[in-house]
């Protein structure tokens, strides 16, 4: 295989053919597996099952259940938190394909979601079936499978509402082959949305309506946290090829400490209250934090992960406005990070970077 | 069957509704119930309608209400149940536990008892910790002395014993709750679980223990009671015993023996775990010998206390509490559809708040409960399940109306209500105590006060009327009127309000002392406090009040709102006051090194936070922050640290080196970084020059000289180098560029007095520095004859 990132359902297909020999509770029509083997495949059973999704176990239940009521699924929370990791495995678990993909974008058009047609087609024959180019969302609801929608809230809001009598309906009428195609059982939709951009295009209350929601927090505690971070990098870092770097696991340390306190604007042991920088300082970037640095040593280093390794990438994503989060930056590191024990060569590295 | 036991899960709905059914089927001719003897008389207070739930019965040591405990009752408690149903049908009711004063002289053998002024939560040494932890498992009793709902711990059954602060911290009110140390010698350590019931449930894999006892004691329809006993029996056959429960049990059956030959038809409620005892053969003199030397008699009260579902879920914060006091009330209320008139409450609260929740909400999220409860494998939605719902389909994933949701549905915002008649509270008693002690008597006529508080008496009065501030019972006001200097003299005006009765049954729900309630009440207010300024008085009201268990709380505070607060003028203006604390502490003799620390965190931030805020400035925003910048270098001096002076100088010098610097402030830090001695003389010189140039504006110019000398003439008049410094530099000025600055310098020196201009003038006029060297020949023996009189002054003496 040399595609640089495989799909879900590729890459874990051993995982999803145990899981469904072996699950004999009732299925959903039109799923590959029950309710409950979506929610082990997701959160992993400890032994051949990895788990993809680190975290509260409940959000996970409601989202597999909102699905199986069918009931469209938002998954909303701050970027870096696997809000789409989550909707690729969902889709990967229940119809056993994650490629039924619209990005949104500002400029989303109806098309993506409904319908478009092969202009030469039309020209030469006129409407006919054959000269429609039917949109992921059609494609999942002719199939019975999981339509997924990315960064719902940046599509324009009457794009945004051809989805509603989709979801209301389950169907979507062809006015102009005088037609309509009926959603197959298992249809459904999951949208994600980045909570943060809330307001780029609000979603309308009549759409709002159809979605159960589920927020997606950033993780509860430091160990979930270092685990998710190690874990990812790993994984990264074997499938970047990456020369061997002696993973220090202090370091990772650190960068989920420092990531953790300025993002919940308060130390670890909760003494001291900090300032929040303007980024979301998601788990996301300490992973990319860390993978940086690992390249850094290796390539240029002597392949040791070392804090002036990490520094230089922690201040690129601390200082995403240059200058209330430059202040930010140096009140953490002169009223926290200076007096810590052991982070001396931490504080000078990230002074001088 | 003469006599029946039911063991109940303390306020638990299901035990509560199978109590009455089972009541209803025996009709005993007796009641008794778990819960302290002393309190029977109040009991026919049940039958009074005005006595709404929840409510709880208080009860205090007579001689010390700070050792108080509360037994808490909700309208789904069984044992409420129980006396309601007794007092309507002319049953007697009797409390059989252990008397609540057999507890308290117990525990006045416990060496932590005596404390003086222990705050109720928090900072507990290990030794009460502990103490509180082994107090907790006591049943019903949990409900007694460990904690304020005994059943707390109903949800979650290891809460009382690993946090046993948290169930402290339940209690808020009764401060002494912690150190229930029934028993001699070192602490036990964790005997038995603290809810039972929950533990079985747990057990079989249920995360809330009544819908375990729903699906597995209701939906059977067997004997619930027989079968509970049968559990328990074999629960208790495999954990080790508490021997303060023996001797409870003890008491119990012994009650219980007095009673049988009296009544025949006998109920007995109690928690489930007592039962299997109960009913075990024991003989009256195994009994006896148990309760052998607990006979002790302290003298206590009780009365009733009107007390919240909030309270009874401890919902600040700790895990001691039944975590959902309202989904209990509406179990025990509702008979059908339970979940979809859950899920109507909540979109009805919704609705209150503005946010729009339609029918079709509820119907899916009804639809989404049900699916999550087979999803789960369980026959009905419970609590997780529609809030679950709830917050994915009716706040569509907003935690704030989850939260809502949470504090009007979940917890309930319920409030008890006791008649009138009721007897006074301890806290009211506290006071008289304190009154007494302080020989203050309460007048409804005015009274002036004036204190000397380097007199013991008058610093407790000061004490004891400023903590009654905190308490909103303003009985004394400070009087500013005759203005007097003297940092040890306070004068109050008196006057005593017949309303102050009321703030003080209020304010017992704070705390039993006023000591406890005014630490209670600032932390509070510390945790509300949205601005530094109101957090700064709140920590010279910890001193003045002396609350010192109030102190860590708001230093805290004081650090979150710095933090929080963006403006660094706001965090400078907190310094100065803070440093005079830390300098001279003060006459109130309060300790200040926590102070300190916390003046140290102040000062960082203000480091890293200075330099973005001096640029851009317009005149009065500098001519603000040069004021602060004065207040904090005074401040910094008065630390007497010279790290942090050190740091304060760097930074100033950084800003010195900006261009952007308003000149009012690039003047000021110049001359301050000159008398530091970080900047020479001739450097000063050449700034103040350059500041003068035809590169800069007038205005800046202006400004910059203004800064520089600030302090007025008569300083120039009286420092030989600043004046040197600035003849200097007038004198190399070229004629030509003269008649050019001298307007700048007329705008700053016309500020000046006419006596001070006259007197630079003799001064420059008079050469330099000349005078004031040679007069310096101080005559020592002369000088030390001043010394015993200074020492007198000061205070210390002085050699």
């Amino acid at each position: 295989m040399t595609a640089l990132r495989p799909h879900a359902e590729e890459f874990y297909a051993e995982e999803l053919a145990a899981l469904a020999a072996d699950d004999d509770r009732s299925r959903p029509p039109g799923w590959r597996l029950s309710p409950q083997a979506v929610v082990t495949y997701l959160l992993g059973d400890g032994g051949k099952i990895t788990p993809k999704y680190v975290g509260s176990r409940r959000l996970m239940e409601v989202a597999v259940a909102t699905l199986a009521t069918d009931r469209a699924l938002l998954l909303l929370g701050v970027p870096g938190t696997a809000k789409t990791w989550v909707s690729e495995h969902l889709a990967a678990a229940i119809s056993g394909d994650s490629t039924l993909l619209v990005q949104g974008t500002a400029g989303t058009p109806e098309e993506a979601i409904r319908y478009g047609w092969n202009y030469a087609r039309l020209l030469a024959e006129g409407p006919s079936p054959a000269a429609l180019v039917p949109s992921p969302v059609l494609r999942a609801m002719e199939t019975g499978a999981i339509a997924r929608v990315e960064e719902l809230t940046r599509v324009p809001s009457d794009v945004q509402d051809a989805l509603i009598t989709i979801l209301s309906e389950k169907t979507l009428p062809v006015p102009e082959l005088n037609t309509e195609v009926q959603a197959q059982r298992g249809f459904n939709v999951i949208a994600t949305a980045n909570d943060r951009d809330r307001g780029v295009n609000e979603l309308s209350s009549a759409l709002r309506r159809r979605f159960n929601t589920v927020v997606l927090p950033v993780p509860a505690t430091f160990d979930e946290e270092l685990d998710i971070v190690t874990r990812r990098v790993a994984q990264l870092g074997r499938s970047l090829d990456l020369p061997e770097t002696t993973t220090a696991l202090d370091e990772i340390r650190r960068v989920v400490t420092v990531f953790r306190e300025l993002r919940s604007g308060q130390t670890d042991d909760a003494r001291t209250k900090l300032k929040s920088p303007t980024g979301t300082m998601s788990t996301a970037e300490a992973i990319s934090v860390v993978t940086n640095g690992m390249a850094l040593a290796a390539h240029f280093g002597d392949g040791v992960l070392r804090a002036g390794d990490v520094a230089s990438g922690i201040v690129g994503s601390v200082i995403k406005d240059p200058v209330s989060d430059r202040v930010v930056w140096r009140e953490y590191l002169e009223t926290v990070v200076r007096e810590r024990p052991g982070w001396a060569d931490f504080y000078r590295a990230a002074r001088d970077a | 069957m003469p006599e029946r036991y039911y063991g109940i899960r303390h306020h638990g709905p299901g035990s509560a509704r199978a109590v009455l059914r089972a009541l209803e089927e025996q009709r005993p001719d007796i009641l008794l119930v778990e819960g302290p003897p002393e309190a029977d008389e109040l009991i026919a207070w049940a039958a009074d309608d005005r006595l709404q739930p929840p409510v709880a019965l208080l009860g205090y040591a007579a001689d010390n209400p700070r050792r108080a405990a509360f037994w808490p009752f909700a309208v789904f408690s069984p044992e409420w149940q129980a006396i309601k149903w007794a007092v309507a049908n002319g049953v007697p009711v009797r409390f059989f536990d252990l008397p609540f004063a057999h507890r308290l002289t117990a525990r006045k053998a416990a060496p932590n008892a005596d404390k003086p002024t222990d705050p109720p939560t928090m900072d507990r040494s290990p030794g009460d910790e502990h103490a509180a932890g082994t107090s907790s498992p006591d049943g019903p009793g949990s409900e007694g002395p460990g904690l304020a709902d005994p059943d707390a711990n109903a949800d979650r059954p290891d809460a009382g014993n690993v946090d046993p602060g948290g169930a402290d911290g339940a209690t808020a009110n009764a401060d002494e709750l912690d150190d229930d140390g029934p028993m001699p010698g070192p602490p036990a350590p964790e005997l038995r679980p603290v809810d039972p019931i929950g533990e079985l449930a747990a057990a079989a894999g249920y995360d809330d223990p009544e819908r375990w006892w729903e699906d597995v004691v209701e939906h059977r329809q067997a004997p619930a009671f027989e079968a509970i006993e049968e559990a328990m029996t074999e629960v208790r056959a495999g954990a080790l015993e508490d021997p303060y429960d023996l001797v409870r049990e003890a008491h119990m059956r012994t009650v219980l023996r007095q009673v049988r030959r009296t009544h025949n038809e006998i109920a007995v409620v109690c928690g489930a775990w007592h039962v299997p005892a109960l009913s075990a053969k024991f003989t009256a003199t195994h009994d006896a010998a148990l309760l052998k030397g607990g006979r002790r008699r302290g003298k206590v009260r009780f009365t009733w206390v009107p007390w919240t579902y909030g309270r009874l879920a401890s919902w600040q914060g700790y895990g001691a509490g039944v975590d959902s006091p309202g989904w209990y009330h509406h179990l025990f209320t509702t008979t059908d559809e339970v979940v979809p008139r859950w899920l109507v409450g909540a979109a009805g609260v919704l609705r209150d708040e503005g946010v729009d929740t339609s029918p079709a909400h509820v119907i899916e999220a009804t639809r989404l409960a049900e699916a999550l409860a087979t999803m789960r494998g369980r026959p009905l939605a419970g609590l997780a399940e529609v809030t679950d719902a709830a917050g994915a389909v009716l706040c569509e994933g907003d935690d704030l109306r989850l939260q809502l949701i949470g504090r009007r549905l979940v917890v309930g915002e319920r409030l008890g209500e006791v008649p009138e008649g009721v007897p006074t509270v301890p806290l009211a008693r506290d006071l008289e105590a304190r009154q007494r002690a302080a020989r203050l008597k309460p007048s409804a006529l005015d009274r002036a006060l004036d204190l000397d508080l380097r007199k013991d008496t008058d610093l407790a009065r000061s004490h004891l009327l400023h903590q009654l501030r905190c308490l909103d019972v303003p009985w004394g006001e400070p009087d500013e009127r005759r203005g007097s200097t003297g940092t040890f003299r306070e004068e109050w005006a008196l006057r005593w309000q017949p309303e102050f009765s009321i703030r003080l049954v209020e304010a017992s729900g704070y705390g039993t002392t006023v000591v406890a309630a005014a630490t209670t009440q600032v932390e509070a207010a510390a945790a509300k406090a949205a601005t530094l300024a109101e957090v700064t008085a709140l920590l010279e009201t910890c001193l003045l009040a002396d609350l010192p268990g109030a102190r860590p709380a708001v230093l805290r505070a004081l650090d979150a709102r710095a933090a929080e607060d963006a403006d660094v003028t706001h965090l400078m203006a907190a310094i100065p006051a803070l440093a005079r604390t830390v300098r001279y502490g003060d006459v109130r003799r309060s300790d200040v090194a926590a102070v300190a620390a916390v003046v140290r965190g102040l000062l960082a931030r203000v480091y890293a936070a200075l330099p973005p805020a001096a640029s851009g400035l317009s005149d009065e925003a500098a001519a603000g922050l040069r004021d602060h910048i004065d207040a904090v270098h005074t401040a910094v001096a008065l630390l007497g640290d010279d790290a942090e002076r050190a740091r304060w100088l760097d930074t100033l010098t950084a800003l010195t080196t900006r261009d952007d610097l308003h000149g009012l402030l690039a003047g000021r830090l110049t001359r301050l970084l000159h008398d530091a001695g970080r900047l020479s003389t001739g450097d000063a010189g050449l700034r103040l020059g350059r500041a003068l140039t035809a590169g800069v504006s007038a205005a800046t110019g202006a400004a910059w000289v203004e800064g520089f000398l600030a302090g007025g003439g008569l300083l120039l008049m009286h420092d030989d180098a600043l004046l040197a410094l600035v003849d200097d530099w007038l004198a190399a000025i070229p004629a030509d560029a003269f008649t050019e600055v001298l307007p700048l310098l007329r705008r700053t020196f016309g500020t000046f007095a006419t006596g001070e201009r006259r007197g630079i003038g003799e001064r420059v006029a008079g050469g330099k520095g000349k005078s004031r060297t040679s007069t310096a020949v101080l005559d020592h023996e002369t000088a030390a004859l001043s010394l015993p009189t200074l020492s007198a002054l000061l205070g210390r003496r002085i050699e």
